[in-house]
C-alpha cells in the first residue's frame, strides 16, 4: 500500500513508519504542524509541535529512507481541537481533546488529504491492534497488548471507514521492545521521554492557560465554592474551568468540613459558576448518559454487557451499555468515581473497541442507601 | 525513472571547470596571510580568482570582497553600510527597499529596525513584482539626507522579474545615495556589470552559478567601508576577516567565468526550454496562471512560476517528488512550515493563490526531456492535488 506514516517526532511513531516501510509499504512521512506559532529550540519547552519535534521527525525519516514532509494543519486544528476544548471548559465540561483530534485531524483532515492524492491509508503510533475483517468487513479495534500503554481509548471515536483506512504497526508489542527496536534501527528518539499532558499546553498549567484563553467565553469571574448537602457557601473560586468532577487539589476551602474528612467536586454549574463540593462517597455514580455516539463498525442495536472506560487511562468497569438512537445509557455494574460530563465512555466488549460518545449526565448514587 | 532538476535558483549542479579549479587547490597548503613560498602560492591563486571575478563583473579587483556566501555579503552590505553612513551622518536612519526582497535582505532590515532605530521603508512592486519607480523617487524626496542607503534585488528568485537596476541607481545617486543590489539570482543568467549598472555594493555567490557552496563575494566600491560584521585578521581590506578558502574561491572565479562565457549560448537556449514549459503546461492546464513578468526580457531566462488554482503547492511538490521532479513552492520555509509567499502576496495576489504555486527554475544541465516529463506528470498531480486541494474546510465565522 502507498501509504503517509504521522511522525510526531517521537519514538512510537518512527517505529511505526519503520514498520510499516519493512512490511513492504510505500510509506512518506509527514509531520503535522499544528501548532500556529511554533516554538523555537531558544524557548526550550518541551510539548508538541516544536521546531526540535519537526527536527526529529525529519532525522527519523532519514535513517528510515522514506520522503518526508511537512503538513501544515494548524488552522484545521485549531478550529476543531482548540476551538472546541475551549467551548466545552467554558460549558462546565472536561473534555479529552486527544479524542477528537483523532477524529477530526488524524483521521479525517490527514487521512481524506492522503486519500485524495493518491495513498491509501495513514500508520500512527498509537497503542492498538487491527483484526483484518473477513470478506470486504472493516477491520476491528482491539486493545493493544500492552496494557500500560493500550491507547485504543483515544481511537473510539474511529468509524469503519477511518478504520479502514487506519494502520497501527504497535499494537502487538510493548512501550519497552519498541524502544530497544528504535535503538536497533538507529533511531536517535529511542530515548525520548514520552509526551504527556495536553500537546499544545506546553507548560503542563491548564488552568493558566485557560484563563489567559478563555477570555470573555466562560464565567471566568469566579462564583461560589457551594457545600452539596447544606447549600452553604463554603467559599469563592476565580473561575470554573479550574475544577473538574471528582477534583479535590485547589479547592482552598478555609474551614474543615464538620466531619473533618475531604471534600471534592461533585459538580460544575457554568452559568451561575456554581462550584459543588462534598465528600467522597457522594462521587459515586451507576449510571451515566451519553450522546453523539460513534461506532467503530456495525452501530450497537441492543443492549450490550461488557466494559466501558471513562478516561485516558482509567480503568475498566463493566456495565450495560443501551444504544437509544444518538443517546447511550450506561448501567455500571459497580459504582465509579470522579465522572466528568464531556469526557468520552467508550464501549468494549472484551478487547474489542465497539464505539464511543461523550458524557452529558451521571447518576449519582444514593447516599446511605446502600 | 531518472531524477528531473529543476530547481537551479536553490542550487545548481557545480560546473566541470569549477570542480577541477576547486579540486586542484584541495591538496595544497598555504595561509594566503602567510609570508612564506606557499603561502604566497595560496594568496596567488585567491588573487587571480578576485580578478578573474572583477573582470566579469565590471569591477577593480580590489572592490572584490569575498564572503561565505550570499546572506553574508547582504548582511554585510545591509548592515555595515547602514553604520557606516549613519556615523558619518547622524541624520541618516533610513533605508529604502522593496518587499520582495530575498529574506537575506529583508531580514537584516527588520533587525536594523527593531534594534539600531532603522526607519525601513519597503516600497511597493507592481503585479508582477516591478519596484515602483514613482514609489522609490518620492520616498527619496521626502527627505534625500535622510537615506542611508537603497537596497535592490537585480532580479526575484521566486518569480524571476527583473528590477530596474539603472533607474533605481540614478534616482538615487541625484542625491549621492548608495546603492546595494542583490545579484544572487541574475548572475549568470542576465548581463550583471557593476560599472554599467554603476552601483555601489553587489551580492554574489558561488552556488547559483556552478560554484562551490559556502563562498561568494560583496563588491563593495573602495570608497566605502561597511562595518565589518566579522573581526579578526583583518583580511579583505579589514572588512571581512578570516582565513581565505583558496579552493573555495577557486571553483567560485572558475564558475562565474566559466557561466559568463556560455551566458549568451546557455540564455537563450534555457529560455526556448523554459517557453515550451510553460506553454505546456498552460495547454494541459488551462487555468494556470504564470507569475511574474510574462514579457522574456523582464524576467530572468531560467524562471517559471505559476499558480495552480484550487491546489495546494506543497501537494504539488509532493506528488512530483515521488515521480522523481524536483521543484519548488518557491517560499520561506522556518520549520518546514510551509508560509504564503511574501513575494506574491506583494504583487497583489491574495493567500490561497500564493499558497497554489510552483516555481520550475532551470538550468545548465536541463533538457528537453526533462520538460517533457513535467508535462507528462503535471496534469495527473494537479487533478490530485485539486480533489486535495477540495477538502479545506471553511473557517469559522468569525463571532
Amino acid at each position: 500500500m502507498r501509504v503517509v506514516a504521522a511522525m510526531s517526532g517521537g519514538v512510537d511513531s518512527a517505529v511505526a513508519a519503520a514498520r510499516a516501510k519493512e512490511a513492504g509499504h510505500d510509506v512518506t512521512g509527514i509531520h503535522l504542524a499544528l501548532s500556529r506559532n511554533p516554538r523555537s529550540y531558544r524557548s526550550g519547552a518541551r510539548g508538541c509541535c516544536t521546531i526540535e519535534d519537526a527536527n526529529d521527525a525529519r532525522r527519523a525519516a532519514d535513517v528510515i529512507d522514506i520522503p518526508f514532509y511537512v503538513w501544515d494543519l494548524s488552522e484545521r486544528f485549531h478550529e476543531d481541537v482548540v476551538e472546541d476544548f475551549l467551548d466545552e471548559y467554558a460549558a462546565g465540561r472536561t473534555p479529552n481533546p486527544c479524542l477528537r483530534c483523532n477524529e477530526k485531524i488524524k483521521f479525517a483532515a490527514v487521512l481524506d488529504r492522503a486519500l485524495a492524492l493518491g495513498f491509501e491509508g495513514v500508520v500512527t503510533g498509537h497503542y492498538a491492534r487491527l483484526v483484518p475483517g473477513a470478506d470486504g468487513e472493516p477491520p476491528a479495534l482491539h486493545r493493544a497488548v500492552d496494557a500500560g500503554k493500550d491507547q485504543s481509548y483515544v481511537l473510539g471515536v474511529l468509524t469503519a471507514d477511518q478504520l479502514r483506512g487506519a494502520l497501527f504497526p504497535l499494537g502487538g508489542t510493548t512501550k519497552d521492545e519498541v524502544r530497544v527496536e528504535a535503538a536497533r534501527r538507529g533511531l536517535s528518539v529511542a530515548q525520548k521521554p514520552d509526551s504527556h499532558d495536553i500537546c499544545f499546553i506546553a507548560d503542563g498549567d491548564p488552568g493558566g492557560w485557560l484563563s489567559e484563553k478563555l477570555g470573555d467565553r466562560a464565567p471566568n469571574e469566579g462564583g461560589p465554592i457551594v457545600d452539596d448537602v447544606t447549600g452553604e457557601e463554603l467559599g469563592r473560586h476565580d473561575g470554573t474551568y479550574r475544577f473538574t468532577v471528582g477534583q479535590r487539589r485547589g479547592l482552598r476551602i478555609g474551614r474543615p468540613a464538620p466531619d473533618g474528612r475531604p471534600r471534592f467536586v461533585l459538580d460544575i454549574e457554568p452559568v451561575s459558576a456554581t462550584v459543588r463540593v462534598g465528600p467522597r462517597e457522594a462521587l459515586g455514580v451507576d449510571g451515566l448518559e451519553a450522546v453523539a455516539p460513534r461506532w467503530c463498525g456495525a452501530p450497537l442495536t441492543a443492549p450490550l454487557t461488557g466494559t466501558v472506560q471513562l478516561r485516558a487511562h482509567g480503568e475498566e468497569h463493566s456495565a450495560t451499555v443501551h444504544p437509544d438512537g444518538e443517546r447511550v445509557l450506561v448501567d455500571l455494574h459497580e459504582p465509579a468515581a470522579g465522572i466528568a460530563p464531556g469526557q468520552a465512555v467508550v464501549v468494549y466488549d472484551g478487547t474489542r473497541v465497539v464505539g464511543s460518545a461523550t458524557i452529558t449526565s451521571t447518576r449519582r448514587v444514593e447516599v446511605g442507601a446502600r | 525513472m531518472d531524477a528531473v532538476y529543476l530547481d537551479h535558483a536553490a542550487t545548481t549542479p557545480m560546473l566541470p571547470e569549477a570542480v577541477a579549479a576547486l579540486t586542484a587547490q584541495l591538496t595544497r597548503t598555504g595561509n594566503a596571510s602567510s609570508l612564506h613560498a606557499p603561502g604566497r602560492a595560496s594568496r596567488r591563486v585567491v588573487e587571480e580568482s578576485r580578478e578573474a571575478i572583477a573582470a566579469v563583473l565590471g569591477c577593480r579587483p580590489s572592490d572584490v570582497v569575498l564572503t561565505s556566501g550570499g546572506t553574508e555579503s547582504d548582511n554585510l552590505a545591509v548592515k555595515g553600510l547602514f553604520w557606516q553612513r549613519r556615523a558619518e551622518d547622524p541624520r541618516r536612519t533610513r533605508v529604502l527597499s522593496t518587499a520582495v526582497e530575498h529574506h537575506a535582505v529583508l531580514d537584516p532590515l527588520h533587525w536594523l529596525a527593531e534594534h539600531e532605530g532603522a526607519d525601513v521603508r519597503l516600497l511597493p512592486v507592481d503585479g508582477v513584482g516591478r519596484l515602483r519607480l514613482d514609489a522609490l523617487a518620492a520616498a527619496i524626496d521626502e527627505d534625500p539626507a535622510a537615506v542611508a542607503l537603497v537596497s535592490v534585488m537585480a532580479a526575484n528568485n521566486e518569480i524571476g522579474t527583473l528590477q530596474p537596476v539603472p533607474e533605481v541607481v540614478a534616482l538615487a545617486h541625484a542625491h549621492g545615495i548608495p546603492v546595494h543590489v542583490d545579484a544572487v539570482q541574475a548572475l549568470g543568467q542576465v548581463p550583471v556589470d557593476v560599472t554599467a549598472w554603476g552601483v555601489d555594493a553587489l551580492t554574489v555567490t558561488g552556488h547559483k552559478v556552478g560554484g562551490p557552496y559556502g563562498v561568494g563575494a560583496l563588491v563593495v566600491d573602495r570608497a566605502l567601508a561597511p562595518v565589518p560584521l566579522l573581526h579578526g585578521g583583518g583580511q579583505e581590506r579589514d572588512v571581512r576577516s578570516g582565513t581565505l578558502d583558496p579552493p573555495g574561491v577557486a571553483g567560485f572565479a572558475a564558475a562565474v567565468t566559466a557561466a559568463h562565457e556560455r551566458r549568451p549560448a546557455y540564455a537563450a537556449q534555457v529560455a526556448r526550454l523554459r517557453d515550451d514549459l510553460v506553454s505546456g503546461i498552460r495547454a494541459l492546464v488551462p487555468d494556470a496562471v504564470l507569475n511574474g513578468d510574462p514579457a522574456a526580457q523582464g524576467r530572468l531566462p531560467n524562471n517559471a512560476h505559476l499558480s495552480f488554482p484550487g491546489c495546494e503547492g506543497d501537494s504539488l511538490l509532493m506528488l512530483l517528488d515521488a515521480r522523481g521532479i524536483a521543484c519548488s513552492t518557491g517560499s520561506a520555509c522556518s520549520a518546514g512550515v510551509p508560509q504564503p509567499s511574501h513575494v506574491l502576496l506583494a504583487t497583489g495576489a491574495d493567500e490561497t493563490t500564493a499558497r497554489s504555486s510552483l516555481r520550475f527554475s532551470l538550468g545548465h544541465t536541463s533538457t528537453e526531456r526533462d520538460v517533457a516529463r513535467v508535462l507528462v506528470e503535471i496534469g495527473p498531480a494537479v487533478e490530485r492535488a485539486r480533489a486535495a486541494g477540495a477538502l479545506a474546510t471553511p473557517r469559522r465565522v468569525a463571532g
